[in-house]
């Protein structure tokens, strides 16, 4: 469907050099403030609680997993490999995430190591997207040079109902792992990835079309689809998680904005999600202060939310105000949701606020 | 100013452990005080995406860049961990009488 007022979403050298020169590029972002003693505080390393997390989450994928097998042929089957689903193919993407930061952990090996592991469970090639993430912190949510906006305007609704099973992010990553395989970057990856990490692209993509390889021939010559359900079915079937909880990070909100109190959300979410998500419901805090460790990040939701808008208070709540969003969207890609900033905080970036509308419309 | 050494600041206005910054002759510096108690300086900016280091976190004698977590080392100035692969520019420092000292000229 074609929509006079839908926004463009390429990234190219010519987007980057238009958003750089309309200001948004690589700019200055608010920061509320926090004293720099008690930010130095928030941000202390330590190994303990990512150690903690990490077993607790390893015995749970391999106690899953052996429930799945011993019982596999039977109904009770599909609980063991919906819960290994959501941990290999769901809670993964939040371990990928905090130690790319190499803020989960105080060790740099122990970040390393599992950003690797995580990385190919949730099917996202780690130089190429520690690179991309990069740029999404850079330029969060500006049109033309964030590659991780997940929700366009207008959105993508069968996109995002195929990613409710990772179809759609699985096979954008496939093209690009079986690309990168023979040796080559698209136009966009180009924009973000140095030419001297491209080797470490190529290297990576080539030893996991062999671990893929191996398992699919493995399947065959077992004759079992056991092997597919262990590694790379489970970034499938259990890939809902990740949508679930990653639309409510910026879906609906503003764009080409810098200020994170406007195009971020903070949810609150119960113990369980927070374990598996690792505290990424405080998203407008771990944008704000990207140094911030996942488990200090509700004391640095204390101290700043005077300054923020006020938080969602469930998952509810938010995907209440989401899905009216992205339908309404549908008809008016200029629509979004104005976060309001409480009474006495200081105001967002005097870059002309909510400037994207006809800046990047497609003609 | 003798040499090119410029007095920057206090020994001891620079916690263990921490970065502070110093301008002079219209560029920023960085401050680093590590946490074995050895001071050292490089350029304020990150050769990544020139964000201020100085509102980085010194973790032992390593700076982490605070937009992107890239990390240098602050006694060398090079590039540990991505994103950053640049090195950055260090600076000799002294400390006399309680006061720091940065050769940034001659």
């Amino acid at each position: 469907m074609s929509n006079a007022l839908a926004r463009d979403y390429r990234i190219d050298a010519e987007t980057i050099r238009r958003t750089s020169a309309a200001g948004l590029g690589d700019a200055e972002w608010y920061k509320s403030p926090i004293p720099r003693k008690q930010l130095k505080e928030l941000m202390q390393r330590r190994d303990g609680p990512a150690i903690r997390d990490t077993i607790l989450w390893f015995a749970l994928l391999i106690g899953s997993g052996v429930g799945g097998f011993l019982t596999f042929g039977t109904w009770w089957a599909v609980p063991c490999f919906f819960v290994y689903g959501v941990l290999y193919g769901g809670s993964t993407d939040s371990r990928w995430h905090e130690c790319g930061h190499r803020t989960a952990f105080k060790t740099t090996w122990m970040n390393d190591w599992l950003y690797a592991l995580a990385s190919f469970m949730v099917f996202r090639e780690p130089t190429l997207w520690r690179w991309s993430h990069t740029r999404h912190h850079t330029d969060t949510i500006i049109v033309g040079r964030d590659p991780e906006i997940g929700a366009m305007r207008p959105p993508d609704i069968a996109g995002m109902l195929l990613n409710v099973f990772a179809l759609k992010s699985t096979w954008v990553s496939l093209q690009g792992v079986l690309r990168h395989a023979a040796g080559r970057v698209n136009e966009t990856e180009a924009t973000f990835l140095p030419e001297s990490e491209r080797p470490k692209v190529y290297r990576t993509a080539r030893i996991w079309l062999a671990i893929y390889a191996a398992t699919i021939a493995l399947a065959i010559g077992t004759g079992s689809l056991l092997p597919l359900l262990y590694v790379g079915l489970p970034t499938l079937y259990g890939g809902w998680f990740v949508i679930f909880v990653g639309l409510t990070q910026h879906a609906g909100l503003a764009e080409d904005v810098l200020d994170h109190r406007l195009n971020a959300r903070t949810v609150y979410m119960n113990p369980v999600i927070r374990f598996l998500y690792w505290n990424m419901n405080y998203h407008v805090e771990h944008h704000m202060f990207p140094m911030v460790p996942f488990y200090s990040l509700p004391k640095l939701h204390e101290a700043m939310k005077a300054d923020c808008p006020p938080p969602y208070p469930s998952i509810l709540a938010a995907y209440r105000e989401i899905i009216p969003t992205l339908i309404r969207q549908l008809k008016d890609p200029t629509y979004f949701v104005v976060r309001p900033l409480p009474a006495g905080a200081k105001p967002f970036s005097a870059y002309a606020p909510f400037a994207e509308e006809g800046s990047m419309v497609k003609t | 100013m003798s040499e090119g050494w410029v007095e920057a600041c206090g020994a001891d206005e620079i916690e263990v452990e921490d970065v502070r910054p110093f301008d002079h002759g219209g560029r920023s510096y960085a401050l680093y005080r590590t946490g074995s108690g050895e001071y050292f300086a490089s350029d304020g900016m990150c050769t990544h995406e020139a964000a201020d280091l100085t509102e980085g976190f010194v973790i032992g004698s390593v700076i982490e860049c605070p937009r992107h977590n890239g990390r240098f080392d602050i006694r060398t100035g090079k590039a540990l961990a991505a994103p950053v692969c640049v090195d950055l520019v260090t600076y000799p420092v002294k400390v006399e009488d309680g006061r720091v000292w940065v050769k940034i000229g001659g």
